[in-house]
C-alpha cells in the first residue's frame, strides 16, 4: 500500500513542477517529460535515509540542482562548493567526506594515481549510448576532436573498477560520468571596449592596460596566455596544452612583462570575482567562464562572450564516483548519476550556457524558443532568461558563438594538467609576485 | 615532604603543559618532519629525508622577493597601526573623564569586529574602485579628472585593509598598560616643569613599552601570516610568503610548504625574541 502511494508521488511532482516553469511552452515540455518518469527505479525503504554529498567548482555544483535531485530521487542530495585545489586536496585526504566529486578533466589526472575513486560501470549507465562522443569517442561532428591538451577521450577509460592508469580505448570501466562542459573565450564589455574583438592577441592589447584580467588558476591562466602569445604571433607552440619548460618561460615571462606595465588590472580565482570586475567597469576584458556572463548579463549590462577566430579552449567536467562507496550508497549513487544526464540538469544548466553530455534529453526540458537559441544557434523568438529568472538576451538573439556544433568543432585546446605542471606552478608563482 | 610539595606543583602544572603539548608542539613537530620529505607529483610526499625542499626555497629568488613584500607591509602597517593605536589608546586613559564613557568607546571601536572579517575586508572595494565611492566624491568636486588607479587593487588598498583590520590588535595592548600608568606621575612630571609632549615623551611612552612591544607582536604576527588579505585587495597582483605556502598546498606539495612554513615561524619568532629582549615584558606585567 505504501509502496504505491510512493509510487505516485515523483510522477505527480514532475508534471505540476513542468507546468509551473515560466516560459517554457507547457506542451512541448509534457509531451517530453512522460519519458524522463520512474526514478527512483531502486526501491528500497531506507534509501530516503541516504544523503548523498556531491562537491564541485561554484560553476557546476549548485544548489538548485541539489534541491530538484532531493525532489525527483526521494532521498537527499547535498551540494558542497570549493575551488580546483580544494576539491583535490579534499579527495585525497578527506575522501570520506565526498560522495560524488565534480571535477574536470585534467584533475582527473592527479587523483586516479591515488586510487581515490571508483570507476563508473557503464553498463549502469542507462544513457551511456547517448553520451556525446566528444567524451565516449573522442570524434566530433564527424572529425577527429583536438588532441592538445588533455581532451576528454584520452582520460575516459581505465582497465579495471580499481584501475589507477588510463586505457587507450574504450573498456566498460570509465573514469567518471561525462556531465557538463563547455568551449572557453574571453569576455568583453562591448559597450566600453572601443573597437572589434576578432582575437586571442587583444587580451594584450596596450589599449587596454589597466583593464584587463586574466584568471590565476595556473593550470588554466597559462592556455588563455597562449592562446593570446600564439595569436600575436610572439611564439609558437608544438602542443598549446602540454608545453615545454622553455615555452613555459617565454609565456610567463611576457605575462610579467604586461604585469610590469600595469597591463592587468586583477587576477581573479573564483567566476564570482570575474563577474564584478566585469560588472563594475574596472575591466573591459578577461578571461571569462560562461556563467560569469550570464551574471553580468542579468544585471543588465552588456557583456559578450566572443567568439575568437583562433578558436576557443575547451574544458569538461564530470562525476566520480569515491571508492569508499558500496552497498545501498551506491546504487543511490547510480541512481543521482543517471537523473544527472536524465534531462532536467541539462535544460537547467543549458541557461547558463553549458552544454550536458547527453544534448537529447536536455532539449526536452527547454522550451522550444531555448533549444533553439543554446544548442541549434538559432535567433531567439522570444526573450531568454537565465537559470534565476533575470533576462539575459532579447527576441532576435543568436547566441554568442552560433551553435553548439559550430562551437565545438572550433576547439583548439583542452584544459590539461601539463607533464611540466610543477614547474608551471612555480613560474606562476614567479608571475603573481612580480 | 619536599618530594610531595614538588609533585603537587607538577601535578598543577600538568594539565596546561598537556594542552601546549598535544595542540603546539606536537603539530610543530609534525610539520618540521613533513618538511624533510621527499615531494613526487601526482603520489604525493614520501617519507625520505632531504633537505631539498629548503635549499630549493631560499635559493629561489621568487622567495625571497616574496618575503621582503611581507616584510614591507609588516613595517609599514606596523608604523600606522603603532601610531593610530597610541594615540588612541591615550586619548581614551588620559582624556576621557569618565570610566564608564571611556569603556563604552572601547566597546565602540570592537563593534566592526561583530561583522565577518571577510566582509569588512571587501566592502573595501566599491569604496576604493574606479566607479566607488572615493573616486566618485573626488571626480564630482572636480579635485581629479579620471578616477584613481591605485586605490584599489595596489599596495595601498592591501595597507588600508592590514590597518583596518589590526589597529585594534594594537589598541587593546596599550590601553592595558596606559591604565595602569599612575595619574600622580603625570602631575609630578608637570610640577616638575615638563610641556605636555615633554610629559608624553618621558612618562607615558616608556611606561607604554609592554603595551606597544605586546601590540608589535600581535600584528607582525598576524600580516606575516596573512595570505587573504593580500591577494583579494591586491586582485591577485601581489604575494606573500603564506600565499606561496598555499600556492604549494594546492597541488598538494606538502613538503615544501611545511619548510616555507618552518623558515616564516623561525623569522617570526627570531623577530618577536628581538622585541622581547627590547621590553622585558615579564618584569613590567609583574608590576
Amino acid at each position: 500500500m505504501t509502496e504505491k502511494v510512493k509510487n505516485a508521488k515523483p510522477k505527480q511532482g514532475l508534471t505540476r513542477r513542468k507546468l509551473l516553469k515560466g516560459s517554457a511552452a507547457a506542451a512541448s515540455v509534457a509531451a517530453g517529460s512522460g519519458v524522463i518518469t520512474g526514478f527512483p527505479t531502486v526501491w528500497a525503504q531506507n534509501i530516503k535515509d541516504i544523503t548523498l554529498n556531491h562537491t564541485g567548482m561554484s560553476y557546476s555544483t549548485l544548489i538548485d540542482i541539489a534541491r530538484q535531485a532531493t525532489k525527483d530521487l526521494g532521498f537527499t542530495v547535498e551540494m558542497s562548493v570549493t575551488d580546483h585545489p580544494g576539491l583535490t586536496n579534499r579527495m585525497v585526504n578527506d575522501p570520506e567526506s565526498i560522495d560524488v566529486a565534480d571535477s574536470e578533466i585534467w584533475q582527473t589526472k592527479i587523483y586516479v594515481p591515488l586510487g581515490v575513486t571508483q570507476a563508473v560501470d557503464t553498463e549502469k549507465i542507462t544513457l551511456w549510448d547517448k553520451m556525446t562522443p566528444l567524451y565516449t569517442e573522442g570524434v566530433f561532428a564527424g572529425q577527429e576532436v583536438s588532441r592538445q591538451g588533455d581532451s576528454p577521450y584520452e582520460i575516459m577509460y581505465r582497465d579495471a573498477i580499481d584501475g589507477v592508469s588510463f586505457h587507450d580505448g574504450p573498456t566498460r570501466w570509465a573514469t567518471f560520468m561525462p556531465g557538463v562542459y563547455n568551449a572557453d573565450t574571453l569576455g568583453i564589455r562591448p559597450d566600453l571596449v572601443g573597437k572589434d574583438i576578432t582575437s586571442w592577441a587583444d587580451l594584450f592589447d596596450p589599449a587596454f592596460d589597466g583593464k584587463s584580467a586574466i584568471q590565476n588558476i595556473p593550470t588554466i591562466g597559462i592556455m588563455d596566455a597562449i592562446m593570446a602569445m600564439e595569436a600575436s604571433g610572439l611564439a609558437t607552440y608544438g602542443d598549446k596544452g602540454n608545453p615545454t619548460r622553455d615555452e613555459i618561460d617565454k609565456t610567463i615571462a611576457k605575462l610579467i612583462e604586461l604585469k610590469r606595465d600595469d597591463h592587468w588590472r586583477a587576477l581573479w580565482n573564483t567566476f564570482d570575482e570575474s563577474v564584478n570586475l566585469m560588472a563594475s567597469g574596472e575591466v573591459v576584458i578577461q578571461s571569462m567562464w560562461s556563467p560569469a556572463v550570464t551574471a553580468v548579463r542579468a544585471q543588465g549590462i552588456s557583456c559578450v562572450y566572443q567568439p575568437l577566430k583562433e578558436g576557443y579552449r575547451g574544458w569538461g567536467n564530470g562525476l566520480a564516483l569515491m571508492s569508499h562507496l558500496d552497498g545501498l550508497k551506491l546504487e543511490a549513487a547510480y541512481e543521482y548519476l543517471n537523473w544527472y544526464v536524465s534531462g532536467w540538469m541539462g535544460g537547467f544548466i543549458a541557461k547558463q550556457g553549458y552544454y550536458i553530455s547527453v544534448p537529447e534529453t536536455a532539449k526536452d526540458f527547454l522550451s522550444e524558443n531555448e533549444a533553439g537559441f543554446f544548442y541549434d544557434g538559432k535567433p531567439a523568438t522570444d526573450v531568454i532568461t537565465s537559470p534565476t529568472g533575470d533576462k539575459i538576451n532579447n527576441a532576435g538573439d543568436v547566441r554568442d558563438g552560433g551553435s553548439y556544433e559550430e562551437r565545438f568543432k572550433k576547439v583548439s585546446v583542452w584544459n590539461n594538467l601539463m607533464d611540466e605542471a610543477e614547474f608551471l606552478f612555480a613560474k606562476w608563482n614567479e608571475f603573481t609576485a612580480a | 615532604m619536599k618530594s610531595n610539595s614538588s609533585l603537587v606543583s607538577y601535578l598543577q602544572v600538568a594539565p596546561l603543559a598537556l594542552v601546549l603539548l598535544l595542540f603546539v608542539i606536537v603539530p610543530i613537530a609534525l610539520v618540521v618532519v613533513v618538511s624533510v620529505f621527499r615531494y613526487q607529483i601526482l603520489v604525493g610526499s614520501v617519507p625520505d629525508f632531504t633537505f631539498r625542499n629548503y635549499i630549493d626555497i631560499l635559493s629561489n629568488p621568487t622567495n625571497w622577493r616574496l618575503y621582503l613584500s611581507t616584510l614591507k607591509f609588516t613595517v609599514i602597517v606596523l608604523a600606522i597601526t603603532g601610531v593610530l593605536g597610541f594615540w588612541i589608546s591615550y586619548f581614551l586613559v588620559f582624556h576621557v573623564r569618565s570610566l564608564l564613557i571611556a569603556i563604552g568607546l572601547f566597546l565602540v571601536c570592537t563593534v566592526p569586529f561583530w561583522t565577518s572579517n571577510i566582509i569588512r575586508m571587501i566592502s573595501w572595494r566599491p569604496v576604493l574602485g574606479r566607479e566607488g565611492l572615493i573616486n566618485t566624491a573626488l571626480l564630482k568636486v572636480g579635485v581629479v579628472n579620471e578616477p584613481l588607479d591605485w586605490l584599489l587593487f595596489s599596495d595601498f588598498s592591501v595597507v588600508v585593509a592590514y590597518v583596518h583590520l589590526f589597529t585594534l590588535f594594537m589598541i587593546v595592548p596599550i590601553f592595558n598598560s596606559m591604565a595602569r600608568i599612575d595619574k600622580s606621575l603625570l602631575e609630578a612630571a608637570v610640577d616638575a616643569g615638563a610641556s605636555r609632549w615633554g610629559v608624553i615623551w618621558n612618562v607615558v611612552l616608556p611606561l607604554s613599552k609592554t603595551g606597544l612591544a605586546l601590540g608589535a607582536v600581535f600584528v607582525i604576527t598576524l600580516v606575516m601570516g596573512d595570505f587573504f588579505v593580500v591577494t583579494v585587495m591586491s586582485g591577485g597582483l601581489s604575494g606573500s610568503v603564506t600565499s606561496g605556502i598555499f600556492n604549494d598546498l594546492q597541488y598538494l606539495n606538502y613538503p615544501r610548504a611545511a619548510a616555507n612554513a618552518v623558515i616564516l615561524m623561525i623569522i617570526v619568532l627570531t623577530i618577536a625574541a628581538a622585541i622581547f629582549r627590547l621590553v622585558d615584558v615579564r618584569k613590567e606585567l609583574a608590576r
